[in-house]
């Protein structure tokens, strides 16, 4: 069988030139990288968490300085929460009364998403290069269950749920929320809304070169209920009758000493 | 990484007390729910009902998602009867046994009405039925207190002594088979009444979050003959137990009870309670019921306006069981 040997000794030389031309060209195109690094992999929510702002500290290592002074470099930064399953619920006029009437339900929906850019989205980069990488809340992949259902409809529902999650504070974004501290060190400020999901976050931050995209960093982070509030939360969810039990017990308890000390007849 | 600026966060603390609630997993300023808890207290003291039926629409009008108002309402409604119950056992104004009786109906209703719970919150029409059911029940009965408390007040007015229970009467209740004695309330009554009426507040319970003693007040005085100095004692007897039953099962199949918010509300209750019932002890029978009956339809007013109202966004999202 002559015939895989003869490809085999075609391919070779090719190879041989591609790896050669790469380790002789003396500047790589996009030498650029870059890193973000978070202090800590977890983010406690205590009983007066009302929201609050994240700071990411990244870096540009091997940037053009020359680029860099023109402000050539552009960074998006997105902290996306975990993803669940979303039922998006339409509401319509029955005999005068609003009730829920249709619904669509998505799959893996993040339940958070928020977004801190160096400038305007379109001075970044073009609609299609976010589309095709699925950036930006207009573009994250929402996927419906019933693949099969119009079209319309579906499209109605998507924009319906991007729109509730905007609305709601959950998906967000800060234009200029990144800022470049040096021209290598960059820091960028997100928000978490006062109903942030609790789970694992993951936080990726894309460079971007005159207008292309050129690398991507990610790092995860947890965000977890602090002390009494994580007990309580997994109690009920773990043991629902207990929990029921100590509820009951601390009503009728707060119901005796109330009348202890309040009792006014 | 660093979290906000201590300076920022502590600029928003004075202005606002935030709670995060565990269960409702948002935050929520402790000083409107202690005063909503204290408010409702007061009213439920000053005109001896367990103020269930209040303390769930505020809770829902305050953004808590509906399945946690009620379950939580369910919970709070323990604390405040428990007060009551107390108050009632010492003077010796609670019939056990009628109580106990309506208490095996009120299992049943309350374990159907969990059931239901579910099935309304998994199909999204949660919310549409509490607000229907409590416009409806809350309208009927505010109407009525009105127009029997008006009438009573016209009564007074022209010199008739008013009066609420005729002995010698007695309706198609009274004919029922399975007749069981209760001494405390002197009365002989078939059990079938009874138990259906501890059913129905169970129901009740478990879907709106109340204690029902604005039903099972009336019903016993006017459908059981039940004498009135024991109706109050032996409806907050059989609403602790209801209340505490409906609990555990909410939090057993739905994990909706909020402790943290209950508790908020509870303390602000039974203080608010005490004062209340001292307040009421200066106003008139007739009077009281017809701020009461106000009351309560100030309530079904709010709650239909919602339902006819277009929201502010008709799309709504929820996770596939109903949160």
């Amino acid at each position: 069988m002559p015939f895989p040997c003869l490809a085999f000794l075609l391919a070779l030389p090719a190879f041989l030139a591609a790896t050669a031309a790469q380790a002789q060209a003396p500047e790589n195109p996009n030498p650029e990288t870059i890193q973000i690094g978070l202090s800590t992999d977890r983010v406690f929510i205590t009983s007066d968490f009302a929201g609050a702002d994240l700071t990411i500290f990244g870096a540009l290592d091997f940037a053009d300085p020359l680029l860099a002074r023109q402000g050539r470099y552009d960074v998006i930064v997105v902290l996306e929460g975990p993803a669940r399953p979303v039922v998006v619920r339409r509401k319509s006029r029955v005999l005068g009364v609003w009730i829920n009437t249709w619904s669509e339900t998505f799959v893996n929906v993040p339940m958070s998403y928020s977004v801190a850019t160096t400038r305007v989205w379109q001075d970044m980069a073009t609609p299609d290069s976010y589309r095709q990488m699925a950036l930006g809340a207009d573009n994250i992949a929402l996927i419906p269950q019933n693949r099969e259902g119009d079209p319309a409809t579906l499209a109605e529902f998507t924009a319906a749920l991007r729109e509730r999650k905007k609305a709601t504070g959950l998906y967000s974004e800060r234009i200029g929320g990144v800022q470049f501290l040096s021209q290598s060190l960059f820091r960028a400020t997100l928000h978490l809304a006062p109903n942030v999901p609790v789970g694992t976050h993951r936080a990726r931050a894309f460079l971007f070169k005159n207008g292309t995209f050129i690398k991507e960093s990610s790092a995860q982070l947890a965000i977890l209920k602090a002390g009494f509030e994580q007990r309580m939360h997994r109690a009920a969810q773990e043991h629902g009758f207990l929990y029921g039990l100590a509820a009951v017990a601390l009503a009728v308890l707060t119901g005796w000493l109330g009348r202890l000390v309040f009792r006014r007849d | 990484m660093v979290r906000a600026p201590p300076g920022a966060d502590a600029s928003s603390r004075v202005l606002t007390v935030g709670i995060y609630l565990p269960i409702a997993e948002m935050s929520v300023n402790i000083a409107v729910l202690l005063a909503m808890g204290a408010a409702v207290g007061f009213l439920s003291g000053m005109f001896g009902v367990g103020g269930g039926f209040l303390i769930t629409p505020l809770l829902i009008f305050y953004n808590i998602p509906p399945a946690i108002a009620v379950a939580t309402g369910a919970n709070q409604v323990v604390a405040s009867s428990t007060s009551g119950a107390l108050a009632h056992f010492k003077k010796g104004t609670i019939d056990f046994k009628l109580g106990t009786v309506l208490l095996i109906g009120g299992v049943f209703g309350s374990s159907l009405g969990v059931w239901v719970f579910s099935l309304l919150r998994s199909v999204g029409q949660l919310d549409l039925f509490v607000s229907l059911l409590y416009v409806a029940l809350l309208g009927t009965v505010g109407g009525l207190m009105l127009v029997e408390s008006v009438n009573a007040m016209r009564r007074t007015a022209g010199g008739q002594p008013p009066s609420l229970r005729r002995p010698g009467q007695h309706n198609w209740v009274h004919r029922l088979p399975l007749k069981m004695r209760f001494r405390t309330s002197k009365l002989f009554v078939s059990v079938i009444p009874v138990l259906g009426l501890g059913a129905i507040i169970g129901f009740l319970a478990s879907i709106m979050g109340v204690g029902g003693g604005f039903i099972m007040v009336p019903a016993l005085i006017y459908l059981l003959k039940v004498p009135t100095n024991v109706v109050v004692g032996t409806s907050l007897y059989q609403i602790v137990f209801t209340g505490a039953y409906t609990t555990i099962v909410h939090s057993t199949t739905n994990q909706t009870v909020d402790i943290v918010l209950a508790f908020l509300l509870m303390v602000g209750g039974v203080a608010g309670a005490q004062y209340g019932a001292k307040a009421g002890q200066r106003l008139r029978g007739e009077q009281l019921r017809a701020l009461l009956a106000l009351l309560v339809l100030a309530v079904a007013v709010r709650l239909a306006f919602d339902l006819f109202v277009p929201p502010a966004s008709i799309y709504s999202l929820t996770s596939p069981s109903g949160i």
